[in-house]
């Protein structure tokens, strides 16, 4: 890492933008080509906060390139170009049927991988704390396992000194304020701030120039009989609607008819939890 | 350390910090007593810290047969790497069957680390956890964006792995005449020194949102229909004295602050009567609402989970019912 010059990868996950989504009974895996997607909204603050590290530094003369990192189908790429779009340098998309599947013990693996080999500079590593699909908040812990890096989770605002990263959290009800020496990875908190859009100059952008680079399993060196599915630590044995707990009594009608039919009816549970003496009509 | 286990345990990190609010685990020490009747393990807690007698003789009276302890002036406050590292060597010392980790943010922290570096599963926010037929752990936790529930297995790596949210499992009453052994263990020499310094620390405790105690709480969900639209709900809790709380969508979409998330990553509600509006019912919401003595759920699906989790099920415009209870309560409550 030259002095002057600070990598950054954000990890970004692509999310399906409805949560009802086809699964794969079989394989107990969700048939995420069929979802339409979006960036998950914490890795969109991360990306956020890796985009404002990089202004910072541009106004000290200081260079830092934001690469944005993901995992995923084919179509994951285009967060990518949404990453691009946003400011972020450059996007990476790991593919491969090999890859699907993984839990994210494997995940973790095979992102610390690719920057094992091919960013080995890296100076930090910035991930949403919880993605909306899965919210495990485990990726990124496992991935600064993977790196050897240290950490920080749940992050609400990030400062960066020349060689040092402070951070302000709150966690379990104690705000602190942490720092590390770099490299390492943060975490950040759903709310930290507020993302920006993308202007029509960097939309103009992310689609004019190949930023996007595509990396296999091949490139990623991994076994020829490596599956991520098969290799996961963990199996979905099988998975089932939630089961239905109670007696439902049902309301149909009009606004007006289902009111009155519920106060007649239940008006004293709700007046008792009111505390209150409710009217009859 | 001693070499005294019969790879049938289950351990259950201790986290202390906050004891009197944070009782998550003391509910995990629960359903480990009762995996371990199952499996014939002893149920084993794990504390790390200085000073930290107290919990040692909670635990025990809480279910534990044997709490570890290493007590140092080095651990007096929680460091991540530290007790992540302190845990490991515990576990390749020991061999447990099963880990079971609060889901705080500290022990979200630590669990993911323990899995990568002992090269194990885990399953975030379990909402159940059972022993099969061969002895082996079940995970149980909501998967696919919260509308199924998965069953998940380690099939062959050990420990077996999970964290519960707080609230999930209900503590044991006190018992004073329980049994348990405290082995004392050394803190190890060669401990790697702390890489993230903590500089300032305050205890600041979240102001008890009228939420988690309130007799009445209405959630809204995307069914409302518009960020104006759902103010709509605000008006119905001043009116029935109640709390507003949200689904994540409407959260993620800036209806209402990420501190109205009902559901296993924000609060844990158990009201009288709740209010559900426009609401399907993913279960890292419905997980964290089950409490709830009576549930009047209204949307125009009447298919949806969140239906079928209710007293009363109002087959309508979630918007509309809001309106007309409103229109309803003016009358009623006024003198």
């Amino acid at each position: 890492m030259e002095n002057n010059t600070l990598d950054i990868i954000v990890c970004i996950k692509q999310v399906p933008m409805v949560s009802e989504l086809p699964w794969n009974s079989k394989t107990g895996t969700l048939k995420r080509e069929l979802a339409q997607g979006m960036m998950d909204p914490a890795s969109r603050l991360a990306l956020e906060a890796g985009l404002r590290l990089q202004r910072a530094g541009q106004l000290e003369d200081r260079r830092i390139r934001v690469t944005a990192l993901t995992m995923g189908p084919p179509m994951a790429e285009e967060v990518l170009h949404q990453a691009v779009s946003l400011g972020a340098d450059h996007g990476v998309l790991l593919t491969d049927r090999k890859m699907a599947g993984a839990d994210t013990n494997l995940t973790s693996f095979i992102l610390g991988r690719y920057i094992r080999m091919f960013k080995p500079d890296t100076g930090l590593v910035l991930c949403g704390a919880q993605t909306s699909d899965s919210e495990t908040a485990q990726v990124g812990p496992q991935l600064a396992c993977e790196l050897d890096f240290p950490a920080i989770g749940w992050a609400s605002d990030i400062r960066l000194t020349q060689r040092t990263l402070v951070v302000t959290r709150l966690v379990d009800d104690f705000m602190e304020t942490l720092e590390m020496d770099l490299p390492g990875l943060v975490t950040i908190e759903l709310g930290a701030f507020v993302p920006r859009y993308a202007g029509l100059a960097g939309v103009a952008q992310a689609f004019a120039s190949p930023k996007i680079d595509v990396v296999d399993a091949d490139r990623l060196e991994l076994d020829r009989d490596f599956n991520a599915l098969k290799d996961s630590p963990t199996r979905i044995l099988d998975v089932f609607s939630p089961a239905t707990q109670k007696e439902s009594r049902v309301l149909k009608g009009a606004a007006k008819t289902v009111v009155d039919k519920l106060f007649t009816d239940y008006g004293k549970i709700i007046s008792s939890a009111m505390g209150k003496d409710l009217k009859k009509k | 350390m001693s070499k005294n286990s019969t790879g049938k345990d289950i351990w259950v990190l201790g986290d202390y910090r906050n004891y009197f609010k944070n009782r998550v685990t003391l509910q995990i020490l629960a359903r480990a007593r009762a995996l371990a009747e199952k499996t014939g393990g002893r149920v084993c807690g794990v504390v790390f810290g200085h000073d930290v007698g107290g919990y040692t003789g909670e635990y025990i009276a809480h279910g534990a047969d044997r709490v570890y302890v290493i007590d140092h002036p080095r651990l007096k406050s929680y460091g991540i790497e530290t007790f992540t590292n302190l845990l490991i060597r515990l576990a390749r010392d020991m061999n447990p069957d099963i880990i079971l980790i609060g889901a705080t943010r500290f022990g979200q922290e630590v669990a993911p680390r323990v899995a990568k570096q002992l090269d194990t599963g885990l399953t975030a926010d379990c909402i159940d956890l059972e022993i099969d037929d061969k002895g082996r752990l079940v995970q149980i936790a909501p998967s696919f964006g919260g509308n199924l529930i998965a069953r998940i297995l380690t099939p062959k790596a050990r420990p077996q792995m999970a964290t519960v949210r707080p609230g999930t499992f209900h503590e044991l009453p006190h018992d004073n005449t329980a049994k348990g052994e405290v082995v004392t263990l050394d803190l190890p020499e060669d401990l790697p020194a702390e890489r993230v310094r903590c500089t300032h620390s305050e205890y600041r405790p979240a102001k008890t949102l009228g939420i988690e105690k309130a007799d009445i709480v209405i959630t809204g969900g995307r069914g409302m229909g518009s960020k104006g639209k759902f103010k709509k709900l605000f008006d119905l809790a001043g009116l029935l004295n109640a709390e507003v709380g949200a689904t994540r969508p409407v959260v993620h979409a800036g209806w209402v602050g990420h501190e109205a998330l009902v559901g296993q990553a924000g609060k844990h509600i158990r009201p009288k009567v709740l209010f559900s509006f426009g609401i399907s019912g993913a279960i890292q919401h419905t997980a964290a609402l089950m409490d709830a003595d009576f549930i009047v759920a209204v949307n125009k699906n009447p298919d949806a989970t969140m239906m079928k989790l209710a007293d009363v099920a109002i087959v309508a415009d979630a918007n509309q019912v809001c309106s007309g209870i409103i229109r309803a309560l003016k009358e009623k409550i006024r003198d």
